[in-house]
């Protein structure tokens, strides 16, 4: 179990490591001067260009040897800076993105743990009932291919636009202030819900056809066989293919992390929703690569963190890895 | 134990083929042949497919109009002179919408066939090395793997000023790999202990000639499947990039279209017909295409057959 938990750690260690890396050579080494485009947004007049320039290059940090700025660029990470945020200057990037980030969270969250749950408890249900299967399958694969931000536009255009069940956009009316009262509890929930709807709709075919291709190959392998030439119940067989699926859902559910978060991020713009999505979108449209680069590092550190729990919770629920026989998420 | 739809009762197209009286085919392309025609879900998923690839190569020549040129009374509904009616600008957006299939069919291609050129080689090369080589691939492979995609993505096109469709096929097949690799190692790893394999390289056959001549043709079946799946996911990979606002600065794409749909309040103003079309069409041809795998799995699968 050390071996494993080592393992996983210096993998998750080294991808960090590259991660920051990347995040700090791609603005030096790209084509392109990001302080040149801020600089030339941000002046009226030429002969402000030049001091505007320095003002800059001194601010973040450009104006001394390259391995200094590295060794800074970490020093500054440790300590929780990210920068400035351009478009929201003067503050810091690390207070726009933690205001931010519970929305994301909010979301993302719930989504991916319930549709985790449906999806795999329907998937089993598909894999032993003919007609269930043979209607669910077509449309759960066309559900996995639907971009995120599109379930999200259809939705918003159904529920919102035409029947007006939902509020369209925010994450609360504006002519309420953030308190406790039920009101606001209740308008927040409501500005959730289609959000949220989106993630789960999309993640819950993933998962219902993943368990039920799962379930049908658990049914093939011998140990069902050898249960059910013993006479077995079919319910025995099943509930055994059914823990033994789960396994591999595990692995799948660090996999799709990514993509998860990257649907979480799209389906906020179209909603103008308040979190990272939303913090990204501005921070493209205004040119605010440090905003850009601190949000990319959240993300990161936050998929990293969601992979390490998910290697826990494997370790638990597999015994195979706790015995240092490392099991199938080696 | 499989999931076939009823085979007979969706499929009278299969009249056509001469049906032999018992399935004994004689070479094993004929009878892939034999249940790939026999496939449903074959069938059906290379249609849809197909639709879009022909109405992508000849949409472009049905219409009159160019990509951003107002052409249209704005924000009209869909009519005979326009086919998917027009933008808040008066844009025709059928014309959009067959440049951007055009669009996600190349970023398609090339990403997914980048992606699954670097899977292969990384997969074949770790798989059948082993040793060292295969650790440190393995540490790369598992880097990449758990690296945000799309993260990446954002940080990569948010830095270059100018954009092309293949730039952004090229970031997207440099990204997607690592799943791919880590199957085809698994693949080859277990061939590789095979007798044949032992026998080539105790003649003294070159490992590339190994890898491609006795490695490769063994598990074509699942490199195309491989290949498949990478094509749908670097479809949505660039839609979600595009509707961020870093898809190409030049042309058109579908994930673009929703962008800027969003940007001039198609929802607002209940502009459907802007933002349908393209996430139809990219739901219909990615989910086409994984049903297509899923086919092809029962046509090179025979546990998998039912018949």
């Amino acid at each position: 179990m050390r071996r494993y938990f080592g393992r996983k750690l210096s993998i998750y260690g080294l991808t960090f490591f590259v991660a920051v890396t990347v995040n700090w050579m791609i603005p030096r080494f790209m084509p392109g001067d990001p302080i040149e485009s801020m600089v030339a947004r941000l002046t009226m007049r030429p002969e402000t260009v030049e001091p505007m320039r320095e003002y800059f290059e001194r601010f973040f940090g450009y104006d001394v040897p390259l391995w200094k700025q590295y060794l800074n660029f970490w020093g500054a990470l440790l300590q929780g800076d990210l920068g400035t945020s351009v478009w929201l200057f003067p503050r810091p990037v690390t207070s726009v993105i933690m205001g931010s980030l519970p929305y994301t969270l909010g979301l993302l969250l719930p989504a991916i743990l319930l549709s985790w749950w449906a999806g795999n408890k329907f998937g089993a249900i598909a894999a032993r009932n003919r007609w269930l299967d043979n209607t669910f399958l077509p449309v759960g694969y066309l559900l996995t291919a639907t971009p995120y931000m599109w379930l999200a536009l259809v939705l918003a255009f159904l529920l919102a636009w035409q029947f007006d069940l939902f509020p369209l956009a925010g994450a609360y009316s504006v002519t309420l202030r953030p308190n406790w009262s039920w009101t606001f509890v209740w308008d927040l929930l409501r500005h959730w819900f289609l959000p949220f709807a989106t993630l789960f709709i999309v993640a819950f075919g993933g998962w219902a056809i993943g368990m039920r291709n799962m379930i049908i190959y658990e049914l093939e392998a011998d140990y069902s066989r050898y249960l059910e030439s013993l006479g077995a119940p079919r319910r025995l067989i099943r509930r055994y293919s059914f823990r033994n699926a789960l396994l591999p859902q595990i692995t799948g559910l660090a996999l799709q992390l990514g993509a998860v978060v990257a649907g979480a991020l799209v389906t906020e713009i179209v909603f103008s929703y308040p979190g990272l999505g939303w913090v990204t979108l501005k921070a493209v449209e205004n040119l605010d690569f440090y905003l850009l680069q601190g949000v990319f590092l959240f993300i990161v550190a936050g998929v990293l963190v969601a992979n390490f729990l998910i290697d826990v919770v494997y370790v638990l629920v597999d015994p195979r890895t706790r015995l240092g026989m490392q099991g199938r998420a080696a | 134990m499989s999931d076939t739809l009823p085979r007979d009762t969706t499929l009278p197209a299969a009249e056509g083929v001469p049906a032999p009286a018992a399935p004994a085919p004689r070479s094993r392309r004929s009878e892939f042949l034999y249940f790939a025609l026999r496939n449903p879900k074959l069938w059906i998923g290379g249609l849809v497919v197909l639709f879009f690839a022909v109405t992508a190569v000849v949409g472009p020549r049905l219409t009159d109009y160019g990509v951003q040129e107002y052409v249209g009374p704005p924000a009209s509904p869909p009519s005979a002179e326009h086919w998917f009616g027009t933008t808040t600008f008066g844009q025709d957006v059928f014309t959009q919408f067959v440049h951007g299939l055009g669009a996600s069919f190349i970023v398609g291609l090339l990403g997914g066939g980048i992606a699954a050129i670097v899977g292969m080689t990384v997969g074949f090369v770790a798989g059948y090395r082993g040793g060292i080589v295969d650790e440190v691939l393995n540490v790369m492979t598992n880097i990449v793997l758990v690296l945000p995609t799309l993260a990446v993505l954002i940080i990569i096109a948010a830095y270059l000023e100018v954009r092309g469709v293949v730039t952004e096929a090229v970031f997207i097949g440099l990204t997607s790999w690592p799943w791919a690799a880590r199957a085809i190692r698994a693949q080859t790893f277990s061939l590789a202990a095979r007798d044949f394999v032992d026998l080539a390289r105790l003649t003294g056959v070159p490992t590339r000639k190994i890898i491609l001549g006795e490695i490769a043709p063994n598990m074509s079946s699942y490199l195309f499947m491989t290949f498949i799946l990478l094509f749908g996911g670097a479809i949505l990979a660039a839609a979600t990039l595009d509707f961020i606002g870093l898809g190409p600065t030049d042309g058109m794409s579908l994930g673009l279209m929703m962008n800027n749909a969003v940007l001039w309040s198609a929802l607002q103003l209940g502009l459907w017909w802007w933002f349908v079309p393209p996430g139809l069409a990219i739901a219909l041809i990615v989910g086409s295409l994984y049903f297509m795998n899923v086919g092809l799995d029962e046509v090179f699968n025979p546990r998998l057959r039912t018949t």
